[in-house]
């Protein structure tokens, strides 16, 4: 068991939820709300981690934010070392991938919130933050966790981009993913087959957790 | 109502867990960079080392209280993520001109050294029905009579010992037949990976593999002539920014401790 892989692989989940929630609300809400022209193409660009093979992803990562590139010149002036290779690379990269596991559940939920009650929140004067803090933001809540735990065990579990991108950096970028499969070719199936076990355990957690919520949700209306 | 009020206290007893697990993560495992201690130094090494560095990495930690880091790999695709700024301080590569094309990139602390001539071998699991031998001729009869299956070797396009079981299998005569038969390891060490599980034949894989316990105990091999392939000049550098640990990891491998293990693996040089 690789404790240092484990420790990593959470660290940047929690990052993830962390930075990609806020960010991802503000999508949610903008789909969910918002009557605008290209709302199927900008829905599209959000879906599109589902279904892109994640080395594409890791290879235009590389290339946009390798070395030669200006991207990648000015994180590294700021950083002071590359962003690919580095932690600070898969975090960027999670962000990215996630974007649909988090997006989607949190506009799913603002979308059934009944129009007049946010026509009611606005009526009593509520301002705009204040209707979002009092009615949007406790409605909500299940898809606003739904869209956490998907994102964490996502998270924990992507792979294509981290072996593109990441390089197998002990504490720096290898992930447990990465390491079950270091560990295979170090002929250690002990090591990979507890590690396989808890990214399973974790899988199946993660997922009867949002299928509750869902059901609670569904309930509610 | 009741329905309502459980949501809110679910959730928070799942942010009670979250700021407990990431209490424990932030308190166990600093990350590296804001470390008081500088972190142990990483190194690039060919997949052919796996064991072998392994074994060394542990001697040295006992001999000086040092660690370092590692990350296998094939050499092609380590080299390529160096020049991509990947921090190594320090590259073990099966073949040396990855460490020359670096050095004209002086991304390296000078020229390196030898440290070993690599050698391949042909590895088949005990259940195998294929036969090692020196020269293959047992793959060749299957070959020919149709009864071969899968024969794993490393990539030959990033991996050295791909390269080299690809030289030797058309000095052979074989590489047109044995190609609809060939699964390619991303490096050797998967490649042997494929060839010890059972899911193949057996594999061209590289003698340090071979000779580790975790494949001796699957199976059996034969070292295949030098003169069916282009030596395997294997050259390890300094990189620049190498700090005193990496140094001195460097010199232990040069120093009769690490020789010895290396040659243990098979990995010596002429004369030795």
């Amino acid at each position: 068991m690789d404790w240092t892989a484990l420790t990593l692989s959470i660290r940047l989940g929690l990052l993830t939820v962390v930075l990609l929630l806020p960010i991802a609300f503000l999508v949610a809400r903008w789909l969910a709300f918002g009557r605008f022209r290209g709302r199927g193409f900008v829905e599209a660009l959000v879906a599109l981690p589902l279904i892109l093979p994640p080395t594409v992803l890791g290879y235009y990562l590389l290339v946009a934010f390798g070395r030669a590139s200006p991207l990648g010149q000015a994180f590294e002036a700021v950083l002071g070392h590359p962003l690919v290779f580095s932690f600070e690379g898969l975090l960027l990269a999670s962000l990215l991938v996630n974007l649909p596991f988090a997006v989607q559940p949190m506009q799913n939920a603002l979308a059934a919130i009944p129009p007049n009650l946010r026509d009611a929140a606005r009526c009593c004067g509520l301002s705009p933050l204040a209707a979002i803090r009092r009615v949007e933001l406790p409605l909500a809540l299940p898809g606003i966790a739904t869209a956490a735990v998907l994102t964490f065990a996502h998270t924990l579990g992507e792979f294509g981009v981290v072996l593109m991108v990441g390089g197998s950096i002990p504490g720096e970028t290898r992930t447990v993913a990465i390491a079950i499969y270091d560990r295979v070719q170090a002929f250690d199936e002990a090591s990979a087959g507890v590690m396989a076990l808890v990214l399973l355990t974790l899988s199946l957690v993660a997922l009867g957790v949002t299928n509750t919520l869902a059901r609670r949700m569904a309930h509610r209306h | 109502m009741r329905r309502r009020a459980a949501i809110p206290r679910l959730l928070h007893g799942g942010a009670a867990t979250l700021a407990l697990i990431a209490a424990s993560v932030a308190s166990g495992q600093p990350s590296p960079r804001v470390a008081h201690t500088p972190p142990a130094p990483l190194i690039a090494a060919a997949a052919d080392l796996k064991f072998a560095l392994d074994e060394i990495i542990v001697q040295f930690g006992r001999d000086t209280g040092e660690s370092v880091r590692v990350t296998y790999g094939s050499s092609g695709n380590l080299a390529r993520q160096i020049a991509q700024g990947a921090p190594y301080e320090m590259f073990l590569s099966a073949d040396e001109q990855y460490v020359q094309w670096l050095a004209a990139r002086h991304l390296t602390r000078g020229p390196g050294e030898l440290y070993a001539i690599g050698r391949i071998a042909l590895f088949a699991p005990h259940d195998s029905p294929l036969r090692p031998d020196p020269r293959l001729s047992h793959l060749a009869r299957r070959l020919s009579d149709g009864t071969a299956g899968r024969l794993a070797i490393a990539n030959p396009e990033h991996a050295p010992y791909g390269r080299a079981a690809e030289q030797a299998l058309r000095s052979l005569g074989l590489w047109e037949a044995a190609r609809p038969h060939l699964v390619l390891g991303e490096n050797v060490a998967q490649a042997a990976q494929f060839a010890a599980s059972g899911n193949s034949d057996g594999g061209l894989i590289a003698h340090s593999l071979a000779l580790a316990p975790e494949l001796r105990r699957r199976g059996s091999y034969a070292l295949i002539p030098d003169s069916l392939h282009e030596p395997l000049r294997q050259r390890m550098v300094l990189l620049v920014g190498a700090s005193p640990t990496a140094e001195r990891f460097y010199e232990y491998l040069r120093a009769p401790a690490g020789r010895g293990i290396l040659a243990g693996y098979g990995l010596t040089l002429p004369g030795e």
